[in-house]
């Protein structure tokens, strides 16, 4: 610092006055933020251990690792999609929030989630996409929505003792059976408790000439003999039972509330009795929300759940500093309220949508806590981001500082456009 | 920046033929509806997640096992407050509750005072390289906390800071500080130069003037500042799991381990998530106008 002789007589002139006033900052600022900046970036050339140079192998090593890729990979659809994504919804918002009364508690509403940590924000995700309906609400709305249009099938696992193979269009007996024969058809995998309140306790019906007939009972009671109706057991009903011949279904039939079912006219020759699978087919489940396919757009949303509220407040604050009179001139012009929208509000709006799509963009670099709470760990590889691995490489499960140094380098470099943009608007405003 | 909360009614002009005029307004008033209807939806679409982890953790394992929050409208008798009593007499969870306080009070005071002295000499004292300085501490708003990971835990383990609620604030204020100084910084600039001149003028000293002058003007810039740092602190994970240690663990780290210790097991996850926003969330409902401009300003961090 150069220090000059008090040159002015007012008081406060003197620069030596402004160093216990710095003093404390600059010294924090030079030891954790400076320091640490150029250190990284000497250590990132160095191997795991620290002690031997080796040029730029960390970089190489981190441009060829299959979970850094990923991370990157990761990262590149966060910065397509999700700044973007929010940007344009809260510009939506903000536009409509004009138009209500309740404007500021809307936006307080949507603004909420800032306030709380990320992390707590993963835990409320994960229990939002829970796989299981009847814990996460987003699947049991899928499933409320999916059963409604094609309803669960009545007795979902059970199947056949023996004598039936398992064929894409459900349960087909192994031997041929005819006119005048009685089937007797015991089913398991299903729990008594279930069975249908109507349901009465099943016989075999009596052979009668010209008809196929038989019984489908569930085959499980205390004591009970295997494939031999016992008293206690009940026949199912309700489940579709056919006849298949060369391949063509020749007739179909229902059981009856004492399992019985009865094939009248079937004609000469053996035919194929077959349960059709959608008596059994599993209730639907949703979708693997937290599954390595689904993640990273599940966690994208929980960002962009959070992030709302802060694109409207900003882009509200904008809108309100538009001048009244541009927007009256172009109405008066008889433009539409799209136009005025499109021509008048967007051009005069743009810079604001700017300074929050680059805040968005930083943000979106440096997401770590979603993904790391919101991924289970047996997905968290899928769902990887830069900065997580960075994490993961240096102090999770890696301990390869050399590495992790090489990452941190990587996150400043892809932060630094951002550092200038800032630089130059605030050199701008200045001006 | 100034968040500006008043209304902006937009207004059809009433132009033309009368019956346009009638139609046009149904039109508009038709379309308001279908806009309040949209806007209410939106926002009970933000509430239920959170509403979803209150429930949760308001109801026992086994209710939380047998069916989904929502079955709360049909049985609110399953509401109990067992988890919370649970989880606060575990000794960890309860002393990470603490250390948060211990953390995040003095990361915030430290932020305040060094950044206040700091934009005052950037705003008001004239000295050569003020302007690169400047232009330094706003290059510093976006820098990512990894790049200072590695070195400062060496640094802090050469000074025996490593594991200690001391490290983790350091590094709070360390990085909290270039925000503070750019918010402060521009707010203090906004001060009319008559205010400064005639203390001067009076003898007054730097120090005086910063106190008397300077503060007690600055007051709404440095609300804001005291709640976003507060939060942002609070709400920390990153910084912690790095250098705090099993006693100096604040809730979002205890409860991080709670979450490989439990799995999925969503009573006792959703209780501590919710114990851990109690804080923030009432800071947030009762200091909100500070907050939100808080938010805006430090837009850039």
């Amino acid at each position: 610092m150069r220090l000059r002789p008090n040159v002015d007589a007012a008081p406060g002139r003197s620069p030596r006055q402004a160093i216990p006033f710095l003093l404390p900052a600059l010294v924090l600022l030079a030891a954790l933020v400076l320091y640490p900046l150029v250190f990284s970036l000497i250590r990132s050339f160095f191997d795991a251990s620290g002690d031997e140079f080796v040029g730029l192998r960390n970089y190489v090593d981190t441009f060829t690792d299959p979970r850094t890729l990923t991370a990157f990979r990761n990262n590149v659809i966060w910065v397509v999609v999700a700044p973007a994504a929010v940007t344009g919804i809260g510009l939506i918002l903000a536009v409509l929030t004009e138009r209500i009364r309740w404007a500021t508690a809307f936006r307080l509403v949507l603004f909420m989630p800032m306030a709380i940590s990320l992390f707590a924000s993963g835990i409320i995700f994960r229990l939002v996409y829970d796989e299981a309906p009847n814990q996460g609400v987003v699947n049991a709305v899928v499933v409320g929505v999916h059963d409604m249009f094609s309803p669960a099938s009545q007795y979902p696992g059970a199947r056949p003792r023996d004598g039936y193979a398992a064929t894409e269009a459900g349960f087909a007996s192994i031997r041929p059976a005819q006119a005048g024969d009685t089937i007797s058809l015991p089913l398991i995998g299903y729990s008594p408790q279930d069975v249908p309140p109507q349901a009465l306790p099943a016989s075999p019906p009596a052979a009668g000439t010209g008809e196929l007939r038989g019984v489908l009972w569930l085959d499980v009671s205390l004591g009970g003999r295997a494939g031999a109706v016992d008293p206690t057991e009940r026949g199912l009903p309700g489940i579709a039972v056919e006849a298949v011949r060369d391949g063509q279904v020749v007739a179909r039939t229902t059981t009856g509330d004492d399992g019985r079912f009865t094939f009248p006219d079937l004609g000469a020759g053996g035919v194929t009795v077959r349960l059709p699978a959608e008596n059994f087919t599993l209730p639907f489940r949703g979708l693997t929300w937290l599954g390595a396919s689904l993640i990273t757009p599940v966690i994208i949303s929980s960002w962009i759940w959070i992030m709302t509220g802060f694109a409207i407040t900003f882009i509200a604050a904008g809108l309100s500093a538009i001048p009244r009179d541009a927007l009256e001139a172009a109405r008066v012009d008889g433009a539409t309220e799209w136009q005025v929208f499109k021509r008048v509000t967007i051009p005069l709006l743009s810079p604001v949508l700017l300074v929050v799509f680059v805040t968005l963009v930083i943000n979106v670099l440096k997401i770590f806590e979603l993904v790391f709470v919101i991924a289970p760990g047996s997905v968290q590889s899928e769902a990887n981001v830069l900065a997580l691995q960075m994490w993961q490489v240096s102090f999770g499960t890696g301990g390869d500082q050399g590495a992790g140094s090489a990452l941190a380098v990587i996150l400043f470099l892809l932060v630094a456009p951002a550092m200038l943009f800032n630089i130059r608007r605030f050199r701008r405003e200045r001006s | 920046m100034t968040l500006v909360a008043e209304e902006v009614r937009i207004d059809v002009p009433v132009s033309g033929a009368p019956r346009r005029s009638v139609l046009t307004r149904l039109v508009a008033r038709l379309g308001n509806g279908v806009v309040q209807v949209v806007l209410a939806l939106v926002a009970v679409f933000w509430l239920v997640p959170v509403f979803g982890l209150l429930i949760a953790s308001l109801r026992d394992e086994s209710a939380n096992t047998a069916n989904g929050w929502w079955t709360v409208f049909t049985k609110p008798a399953e509401l109990t407050l067992a988890n919370y009593a649970e989880l606060v007499a575990n000794q960890a969870v309860w002393q990470s509750f603490l250390n948060t306080f211990y953390i995040a009070v003095p990361a915030t005071v430290l932020v305040v005072v060094l950044a206040s002295l700091a934009s005052y000499a950037l705003a008001w004292i004239e000295f050569p390289g003020r302007e690169t300085l400047t232009v330094v501490v706003v290059g510093l708003l976006v820098m990512p906390i990894q790049v200072a990971l590695i070195p400062v835990a060496k640094l802090f383990g050469a000074l025996g800071l490593f594991g200690t609620i001391t490290g983790v604030v350091l590094f709070h204020v360390a990085f909290g500080l270039p925000f503070a100084i750019f918010l402060l910084r521009n707010f203090f600039t906004g001060i009319p130069r008559d205010l400064i001149e005639a203390a001067r003028m009076d003898g007054a000293t730097e120090w005086v003037i910063f106190k008397r002058v300077i503060l007690p003007v600055a007051k709404p810039a440095i609300a804001s500042l005291t709640i976003f740092q507060f939060l942002w602190v609070w709400n920390d994970l990153l910084v912690a799991l790095v250098f705090a240690d099993q006693d100096s663990a604040p809730i979002t780290v205890a409860l991080r381990a709670q979450l490989r210790q439990f799995g999925t097991n969503i009573d006792m996850l959703s209780t501590g998530a919710f114990l851990s926003m109690v804080v923030p969330l009432a800071v947030f409902l009762v200091f909100q106008k500070y907050f939100v401009q808080g938010v805006l300003a430090g837009s850039t961090k």
